[in-house]
């Protein structure tokens, strides 16, 4: 029933498709850091040198309590629950920016531990719910 | 199996169900968006904002379902050289693109209330904007080629080998930090952390949308089984 040509053709294209999945899926492997949107606290503790002045993202979540809010800068405690960087910035931060949620800060690192930031980005968390809901599962928390 | 896609047969067919679909569509449309604007709550963090995704998660979605159907067309036409598939390909193209294109636009608009910003290059991000590229050079291949032939040979490549982008944008979340967040709803596990009450609208607009998806692409087929025959008679 398949003529030669047809066949010609599945080869061809197979062939071409596995070529290609092959070679992005090298591309990307070699790519992974410049695709990582941030680093987390963990990945900057094991990186071996730290380039002061380079521009990087940060990001986990904001550690429960850690944020402190004073005239002229917000300090709060980045965690992606095994290890932890502090943060200072000055200016806004946008509303879903709150403490137990998850954030994204893009500034330099000082030292392994402390990072300034020149601006703020909310992560948010893939649950949507009604806030009355919410309020329940807080109780139920507590 | 081609004759049952014999476009001349299924012309009447085309008539009857644009016709169907037009006398539904804006009373399910309004329906739906009642639901998504009025009766669905807002969310416990993001408040009203959340609205947006009723038209972004549909929009993504489509556009990814859309480009793998182009893709499955695709194939079948350059291995068995169907014309008929080509036109059904042809006219999907457009609504993919148009999807794309939503679905970015509606993203960068979530995105400054939410994250607080329009625009961020991670990986999902830019995965969709590959995507949009994919569709255009698609698009655009069927039609700047002069020769037929070789028009369809150039396109079914292009969008087979924008196959490989498919799973890279569905499981970019997961493989990568990005600041887009993972996927609410898991279609393999059958799980989802969307609450019921804002699962209705959200299944409500899909099935909008994919009602507006199918009359649009039988608009668009007619139109071009039209100029297929027209081309036939004068060559007659």
């Amino acid at each position: 029933m398949l003529t030669k040509k047809v066949k010609r053709r599945v080869t061809f294209l197979s062939l071409l498709l596995l070529t290609f999945v092959i070679s992005v899926f090298f591309i990307l492997k070699s790519l992974t850091n410049n695709i990582l949107y941030f680093k987390s606290p963990t990945d900057i503790k094991l990186s071996k040198e730290i380039r002061k002045n380079k521009k990087i993202r940060i990001g986990g979540m904001v550690k429960k309590n850690s944020l402190s809010i004073n005239n002229e800068e917000i300090q709060f405690i980045v965690t992606d629950f095994k290890n932890e960087v502090i943060v200072i910035y000055s200016g806004t931060v946008p509303n879903l920016f709150l403490e137990g949620k998850g954030v994204v800060a893009e500034g330099v690192l000082k030292d392994k531990n402390f990072f300034v930031a020149d601006r703020i980005l909310a992560k948010h968390d893939e649950q949507y719910m009604p806030p009355e809901l919410k309020g329940i599962l807080n109780k139920d928390a507590k | 199996m081609i004759n049952l896609i014999n476009p001349s047969k299924i012309f009447k067919w085309i008539e009857n169900s644009i016709k169907f679909i037009n006398s539904i569509f804006f009373i399910l449309l309004l329906i739906a968006l009642t639901f998504a604007l009025i009766f669905s709550p807002p969310d416990y963090l993001q408040g009203d904002s959340v609205r947006i995704m009723y038209v972004h998660v549909p929009s993504a979605w489509i556009s990814l379902s859309t480009y793998s159907c182009i893709v499955f067309l695709s194939i079948l036409t350059f291995i068995f050289k169907t014309k008929n598939l080509m036109l059904i390909s042809k006219s999907i193209a457009p609504i993919g693109l148009l999807f794309t294109f939503l679905a970015i636009v509606t993203g960068a608009l979530w995105g400054k209330p939410t994250w607080g910003v329009l625009w961020a290059w991670d990986a999902r991000l830019t995965s969709m904007i590959i995507l949009f590229v994919f569709y255009t050079l698609y698009i655009a291949s069927i039609k700047f080629i002069k020769q037929e032939d070789k028009a369809h040979k150039i396109s079914s490549i292009i969008a087979i080998l924008g196959l490989i982008n498919i799973p890279i944008i569905k499981y970019s979340v997961d493989w990568w930090n990005t600041l887009h967040q993972p996927q609410s709803i898991k279609f393999l596990e059958g799980t989802s952390t969307i609450h019921s009450s804002m699962m209705l609208p959200l299944m409500l607009m899909l099935l909008v949308l994919l009602l507006y998806c199918a009359l649009i692409f039988l608009m668009k087929y007619k139109t071009e089984i039209i100029r297929i025959k027209k081309k036939n008679i004068k060559r007659l």
